[in-house]
């Protein structure tokens, strides 16, 4: 998990250098800061769910199997309503702002990079779900807290790269 | 119609073995059979390359010949490029790799060994997607087959105006999907070589080979994603109206070219450092003595890891960047000759002194060392940005990359052939059928290669299909081609060999070489399990110490 990481990382790499490489050469509007706003609410939703998921993950090595699944639940919730977030920011750019990925540069590598990292949380989200549907039906015991530790290893690093699209997009950017 | 009753058993007997045999290759998650299928596609390839480039050095022949059209060769020169690289010697590399690192460490499989076969199936199918474009490419428009974009695919030549039709989709959805596979491949040597040591095996023990894969697992994570990120980012500009390399909304050309540049410098090495993993291996084995330096070859091969991420622009001297990015690039080049130059140094202190055995597996590393070094003196002259601004693009920067990756990197994957053969299949490869081989592809390779720098250094620039007459070129480009077919010789000589000695080859036994790494202390084809205890070593050449209790290494170490 620890290489399918780096990999990842040298990935997003790439679109964040892209992206602060075409801020600011867009010929045409909408710009950044005309239309983006910082969602601070959700940002808290997604790097609160790490703290949730490494309770979780610690409990199940414990063995409190009632903790680990309120928690675990707890974290897939906390994604679902960041994913809901950056679904209704993208409802809002596209429908009150006409920013779509073709219309200019900023909305090119924009829908890119924050897009990039939404599928990752919704893959991660899957998998979560995955393993709160094993739980459910009282699968997941310490034997397999290993593994739940891999999977939360990869929602930390999922919540990392939010922390620099955060400041790339909406600090930086603006 | 009883006796056809009673005939019917018996052929279906006599057919199960063959189909199951084919069900086990084609479900096996076994290290060693999966490196035998990479190695395998790997060939078939190899094959389809070398056809293609047999076809460009026909048209090449003279000047004014017709033999293909200019699209063809478009076609041709792309397709030649982008299979060798992708599809022949990283799954060549990556096959012996896969066979031999858990061998070498004393394991028993690979640390994901379904992730492993995934793996293999991905960089396989990247391979077929991409010679599907043939029949597929045209699509609905009718425009092009084949990729015809170059293996850079130089924006804009990459955007849809540019390329109609879905010929350099195929191309980029093959690189995408053998990029998933080689990262998988990456992650489970990485894997395998930090967890899955026998006892005893510290890293400080580890068979360089080993320790050399492991640096080259750890750049193809950094090297082969930034390839991926900008084939997704080309993929949104060709379908999703993107603007990331279009230069008429403000999007940028130069950045496909750092981005390609980015994944493709480091993949140079990503290809070399397996072949300098090989000859770690073969040269002291063929000189009777340890390699020389172990901590040096370590820790220079690290150091060339580290540096070859950050010289990438040398690609683009002449794309006109400022001088401060111009010696950069420069001197980051130049630095890499350094720790190349202590491992050439190291291998021949290895040699030196030692009773030095000319088999073929050393026949063709002794040709790597020479070759290797003019590549790197031809590779340090284009280091310096005036000297490449005159030259980039023409036959000269052709003649250089095919000397390292034909001269250097394909020379140690045949002796590691000759070397290795004998493990995998229990037979010997023919002595004197691989020295026809050598002798051949030598001397093909020297009249191609060797010719090749002069029409470069006249002005010929790469990538044209024909030339005019009365520029002297003409002849050398005969001389080119008439060594591209002495190589083609060559290489049935070598396939000729393969399948010879696989049936009437001399019995191997455990130890032909009289090696000293753990895989040659099982069995030849090793089983499935490798190891019927797993070993436990107490120096950097355990066979040395089984064989030599009086003497053994551990004492020294």
């Amino acid at each position: 998990m620890a290489g399918l990481i780096i990999a990842e990382s040298a990935i997003f790499t790439i679109f964040v250098v892209a992206y602060l490489f075409y801020l600011g050469k867009s010929i045409t509007g909408p710009t950044p800061s005309e239309v983006l706003e910082t969602p601070i609410f959700y940002t808290i939703c997604l790097l609160s769910s790490s703290l949730t998921i490494h309770l979780a993950a610690k409990f199940l090595e414990r063995g409190i199997g009632f903790a680990f699944l309120g928690f675990w639940v707890l974290t897939v919730g906390l994604g679902g309503l960041f994913l809901y977030g950056t679904a209704q920011e993208w409802h809002r750019l596209i429908y009150k702002h006409g920013l779509t990925i073709s219309t200019n540069l900023f909305g090119t590598t924009y829908y890119s990079l924050v897009g990039l990292h939404a599928f990752h949380v919704t893959a991660g989200l899957i998998m979560l779900v995955i393993v709160a549907v094993f739980a459910f039906s009282g699968r997941v015991g310490v034997s397999q807290s290993g593994r739940v530790a891999v999977l939360s290893m990869y929602w930390h690093f999922v919540d990392a790269v939010w922390v620099v699209v955060f400041t790339v997009v909406y600090v930086l950017g603006r | 119609m009883s006796s056809n009753a009673l005939t019917i058993p018996g052929t279906q007997i006599q057919a199960r073995p063959w189909v199951d045999q084919l069900h086990q290759w084609l479900t096996t998650v076994d290290h060693k059979r999966l490196g035998i299928l990479y190695i395998l596609s790997a060939l078939l390839f190899l094959a389809i390359g070398g056809v293609e480039a047999l076809i460009i050095r026909i048209q090449l022949m003279h000047s004014h010949n017709n033999f293909v059209s200019p699209e063809v060769f478009n076609r041709m020169f792309t397709m030649h490029g982008t299979t060798m690289i992708f599809f022949v010697a990283m799954p060549i590399l990556f096959g012996f790799a896969n066979y031999l690192v858990p061998l070498m460490i004393g394991a028993r499989d690979m640390a994901f060994p379904r992730l492993n076969a995934f793996s293999f199936w991905l960089s396989f199918m990247g391979g077929l997607l991409l010679y599907f474009s043939f029949l597929g490419g045209s699509g609905l428009y009718g425009a092009g087959n084949a990729p015809d974009v170059g293996w850079w695919a130089y924006a804009p030549l990459g955007s849809r105006a540019f390329s109609p039709g879905h010929s350099s989709d195929y191309w980029t959805l093959a690189l995408l999907v053998s990029g998933l596979g080689s990262i998988g491949t990456a992650i489970n040597i990485i894997a395998t070589v930090l967890c899955m040591r026998c006892p005893g095996m510290k890293l400080s023990r580890m068979p360089l080979l080993a320790w050399l894969n492991l640096v080259m697992a750890g750049m193809v994570l950094i090297a082969i994603t930034p390839l991926s990120a900008a084939q997704i980012m080309l993929l949104i500009d060709r379908y999703l109206g993107g603007h990331f390399f279009d230069t008429q909304a403000g999007g940028s050309a130069v950045l496909w070219m750092h981005f390609f540049w980015i994944f493709g410098h480091p993949e140079v090495y990503i290809l070399v450092i397996p072949a300098f993993a090989f000859l770690s291996e073969i040269i002291p084995v063929f000189s009777r003595k340890p390699i020389f330096g172990y901590p040096v070859m370590v820790a220079a091969t690290v150091a060339i890891g580290l540096v070859s991420t950050s010289v990438w622009a040398h690609h683009m001297f002449s794309i006109g960047m400022n001088s401060y990015a111009n010696s950069f690039f420069a001197i980051t080049t130049m630095a890499v000759g350094i720790p190349t130059g202590i491992k050439i140094f190291n291998w021949i202190g290895t040699m030196w002194g030692g009773k030095i055995r000319l088999k073929v597996p050393m026949l063709f590393c002794i040709g790597f060392l020479f070759q290797f070094l003019i590549a790197g003196l031809t590779g340090i002259m284009q280091a310096a940005v005036p000297f490449d601004w005159q030259l980039t693009l023409s036959y000269f920067v052709v003649a250089h990359f095919h000397y390292v990756i034909v001269g250097g990197i394909l020379f140690a994957i045949f002796g590691a052939f000759y070397y290795w053969y004998p493990k995998m299949t229990g037979r010997m490869l023919s002595e004197s059928l691989g020295k026809w081989h050598f002798w051949f592809f030598l001397i093909g390779f020297h009249l191609t290669f060797d010719v090749m720098h002069i029409p470069g250094l006249l002005g010929m620039p790469r990538r044209i299909y024909t030339y005019e007459p009365g520029r002297g070129w003409d002849t050398l480009n005969l001389i080119i081609t008439i060594g591209a077919f002495i190589q083609a010789i060559a290489i049935l000589v070598f396939v000729a060999n393969l399948i010879i000695s696989y049936f009437r080859g001399a019995e191997a036994g455990n130890d032909p070489w009289d090696a000293w790494t753990l895989e040659w202390s099982t069995s030849s084809p090793p089983p499935p399990y490798n190891f019927a205890t797993v070993p436990t070593v107490a120096s950097r050449r355990p066979l040395w110490d089984l064989k030599h209790p009086e003497d053994p290494d551990s004492h020294y170490e």
